[in-house]
């Protein structure tokens, strides 16, 4: 380390010698992690309104839940968390029966202040979660946790929750960041009138029982964790502290992590992680993000698009091939060029459609544009590096039959607006689900209630019957049949064409073992080793 | 002076409401809608209309301005949403990094180009004259942000000199007390020379981005101004009195010649509160312009009023300063005042 060399020397030839260079940094470097990220949490309680993704990152690993999710090895043989097998956390066991389940708690955990985790605790998060409005609300719903009626405090260590239906997402939901339990005598005393569930006072300040506890938090440059020693919920973690970092820049975080100053990051462009798989000091993760896609979608409310031939026209016009190369270089998995029905109840899956310009100009024909047509292709400017080149790409192909679009690049802060006012005819987009199940997935973003995910507006009464059908499901057989047949029409009808699955991409030192996938997409820093 | 001093600064009243009025509307004007972006993105329109509600946007125009106002008076510059700290303790404790890292990229620039202009006047058209143009100019058509990256990648990335871009201080150090709020003068008022050289090692690089950039105004407007001066009377006569050059040069040629240096010194001065905001951005540096930039993006009112407003008292306090600089250095201007 030449600097610390430079440092030394100076400090020295200063004629400071009674300040002797600090041997405890060596030591502390090793047991701290540096992970460096372009934006920070701006709250630290995920229940709180706008909290952003660095956000959950910080609620994940100060707070706990009462259900974790296991551990399975994906295609590459990296961790990744398993949703199909839940592990208890705050829980110590839980009897689900079909009109609701109960849970024991484990009986020596405790909160960062010292007092035990109780059934009060549990009930008051929840209550919390689904009365606040906005995302946790939202979140809630979707696994039917809707009333705090339903939360019910049995004794000290026990909680029961009933169910309003059956809904297989009840379990899992509770597994996800929302649900946390949150020390409820401690909120309390900081609560105020005006502000009953202490909304103000956890925006800065935790009240949790996880791994990790903030030691110090400056918005918008970092913030820094001690492990909890005395943490109940799973194997004590290695990494003694960890120091969050915001670096804007992309190219620094990079120079960063390629000069070992950093430990770990999320956010590079693609091109670097790319270029960085050569580079025998770091290891690179690209794990595809379960249940999102990338896609283009098309405003089925409207003319020109209502036209089911047109939008087929579009299908075979994209030039996919030329994205996966150019745009992402290859991080990502191709959702292209499949068979016309569903392979089998998974999500995504490659839908039929190639580049094939020919059969796109007979499909324009068909659809009534033999002489093309104008439209605008929207896309969000908060994402420009991934949603521009495609754009363009995309620009280009279609000129090729004759529709000729102009780019609309629209303010991050402004995206949602313009997608909740379902007016733009042509978008590009990327939309992913917490929970992997395709109905769900389906539910957010083709069902006629017409969510904010549902951009395209499309309306079909059949592939609400069949989303409706397979979501309350409970025989296997039945609800695979149901999946493939709302796969198929999607296919059919495209009011949306998936481009790609994007990846999760993690660039980290080699000494840093241990990595996880979370549907989260944050990172958990409990299970990370630094040699 | 002081009758000056109260002049100017009532005269800066006016262009002071004048700059808050029309922030609030510019803001208001601006596309995104905040209570959309704040809403998250699994919001339906309900959920956006409580937002809207609770952040007091579904008043009209008139009342938002009404309580923007009172809150201004009481010294509440509202609410960052997307930091989630009151705007008036970010701007207190970003304002110091900020003119910390501006002072001494101005001060880097002066140290470097005013002795360059000076020499440079003395041989106008020599090759130290070009050479000064050429690296001049140069410094001030690069983008900052440019010569920030060009100045990481050479200096941390291949040289391994620098400090690692990573803000004010590396990761392992804390920040001194707050005094000043500059990170240096702090560690020095306490003693802690250890902290002191590693503050002081985060800034070099920065620093000498924005010094770059500063060194062309600078340098061009000493060489213009010494060579008027050393073209003038009184230089002839010095000279026949058989001065040295070198008193020449600073006594009778600079000393007259600072004007219009100290005038393009404030404006530089500003240009460069400006510049920060890119320095900032690519060397992570806490300071108001990364703060505002954020801001404006997430469409978040309460920084970038306060931020305007914040610039605004600044140029007008630093204006103030020049013309009473003026009046110490030059007599004639006292006595036309």
């Amino acid at each position: 380390m030449k600097r610390r060399e430079f440092l030394k020397a100076s400090t020295a030839s200063a004629a400071i010698a009674s300040m002797p260079w600090n041997p405890a940094l060596g030591q502390a470097r090793r047991d701290t992690l540096l992970a460096i990220s372009e934006n920070g949490p701006n709250n630290l309680d995920i229940h709180g309104v706008g909290t952003n993704r660095p956000g959950y990152e910080a609620s994940w690993n100060v707070y706990d839940r009462l259900l974790t999710f296991g551990v399975k090895k994906d295609a590459q043989g990296q961790d990744h968390y398993d949703y199909t097998k839940l592990e208890p956390e705050l829980a110590e066991s839980w009897n689900l029966t079909p009109t609701s389940v109960t849970f024991k708690l484990r009986r020596d955990a405790k909160f960062h202040d010292g007092t035990p985790v109780t059934a009060k605790d549990v009930k008051w998060s929840f209550d919390r979660a689904v009365t606040v409005g906005g995302f946790p609300t939202f979140q809630m719903r979707a696994g039917s946790l809707e009333k705090p009626e339903q939360f019910v405090v049995v004794d000290d260590n026990t909680l029961r929750i009933d169910f309003l239906r059956s809904d297989k997402l009840t379990m899992p939901d509770l597994a996800v960041p929302v649900p946390v339990v949150i020390n409820s005598g401690l909120a309390q005393k900081n609560a105020t009138a005006a502000d009953p569930w202490a909304m103000e006072w956890l925006k800065g300040n935790t009240a949790g029982s996880g791994a990790y506890m903030v030691e110090r938090w400056v918005p918008g440059t970092e913030l820094v964790f001690r492990r909890n020693d005395d943490w109940k919920g799973g194997p004590r973690p290695a990494l003694q502290r960890v120091i969050w970092r915001t670096i804007p820049q992309a190219g620094n975080r990079r120079a960063l992590l390629e000069r070992g100053d950093a430990d770990i990051s999320f956010d590079l462009p693609n091109k670097d992680f790319n270029e960085l798989q050569g580079n025998q000091r770091l290891s690179i993760i690209g794990t595809p993000v379960e249940n999102a896609l990338q896609y283009i979608g098309m405003n089925c409310a409207q003319p020109p698009f209502n036209n089911v031939k047109l939008r087929q026209a579009v299908a075979y016009a994209i030039p996919y091939q030329a994205i996966m190369d150019a745009v992402v270089f290859g991080r990502a998995k191709p959702m292209f060029g499949g068979r016309p029905q569903a392979i089998d109840a998974s999500w995504p899956q490659p839908h039929p459609y190639t580049t094939d310009l020919d059969r796109a100009r007979a499909l324009m024909a068909e659809a009534g544009f033999p002489n093309g047509l104008e439209t605008t292709l929207s896309f969000d400017l908060g994402l420009a590096g991934l949603n521009e080149p495609i754009c363009v790409l995309v620009q280009e192909s279609l000129a090729r039959i004759g529709i000729r679009t102009t780019i609309n690049k629209i303010p991050g802060a402004n995206w949602r607006n313009e997608l909740l006012k379902k007016s733009m005819p042509l978008i590009t987009n990327t939309f992913g689900g917490w929970l992997n199940y395709p109905d769900y997935f389906f539910f957010w973003a083709y069902h006629g209630q017409d969510a904010v995910f549902n951009t395209m507006s499309y309306k079909n009464p059949q592939m609400d019957k069949l989303i409706d059908a397979s979501r309350f499901s409970n025989n296997q057989a039945e609800y695979e049949g149901l999946v493939k047949d709302f796969v198929r029409l999607a296919f059919d009808e495209v009011p949306r064409i998936p481009l790609f699955q994007p990846f999760l991409n993690v660039a980290m030192q080699r000494s840093i073992t241990g990595y996880r996938y979370w549907f989260h997409r944050q990172l958990d820093y409990r299970q990370l080793v630094k040699a | 002076m002081l009758t000056l001093a109260i002049r100017r600064l009532m005269a800066a009243l006016p262009s002071l409401v004048g700059v808050v009025i029309v922030t609030f509307l510019l803001t208001r004007a601006l596309p995104g809608d905040p209570a959309a972006y704040f809403a998250g993105p699994a919001a339906t329109v309900q959920a956006i209309e409580e937002v809207r509600q609770r952040l007091g946007l579904d008043q009209p125009l008139w009342v938002q301005f009404g309580n923007y106002i009172g809150d201004l008076v009481r010294g509440d510059f509202g609410t960052s949403l997307s930091t989630g700290q009151p705007v008036g303790f970010e701007l207190a404790t970003r304002l110091p990094a900020s003119a910390e890292l501006t002072l001494l990229g101005l001060l880097l620039a002066v140290v470097i180009a005013v002795p360059a202009g000076m020499v440079a006047a003395t041989r106008p058209n020599g090759w130290f004259d070009q050479a000064v143009r050429v690296t001049a100019t140069a410094g001030v058509s690069l983008p900052t942000f440019f010569t920030g990256l060009l100045l990481v990648y050479v200096f941390y990335y291949i040289l391994g000199w620098a400090p690692a871009p990573l803000g004010r201080l590396d990761i392992f150090y804390t920040a001194p007390p707050h005094i000043t709020g500059f990170y240096t003068l702090d560690a020095l008022l306490i003693g802690d020379a250890e902290t002191f050289l590693q503050a002081l090692s985060q800034l070099v690089l920065p620093a000498l981005t924005l010094g770059i950039f500063a060194l062309a105004p600078l340098a061009r407007i000493t060489r213009g101004a010494m060579l008027e001066v050393l073209g003038s009377d009184y230089i002839r006569t010095a000279r026949a009195a058989g001065l040295t050059p070198t008193r020449i040069l600073i006594v009778y040629g600079f000393r007259n010649a600072i004007l219009p240096v100290l005038t393009v010194l404030g404006m530089v001065l500003s240009f460069l509160l400006g510049a920060n905001v890119l320095v900032e951005k690519v060397f992570a540096w806490p300071g108001i312009g990364s703060f505002a930039v954020e801001a404006l993006v997430a469409s978040d009112y309460a920084p970038v009023q306060g931020f305007v407003l914040t610039m605004a008292v600044l140029y007008v306090g630093l204006n103030l300063a020049i013309d009473l600089a003026y009046g110490l250095l030059d007599p004639r201007v006292r006595i036309e005042s």
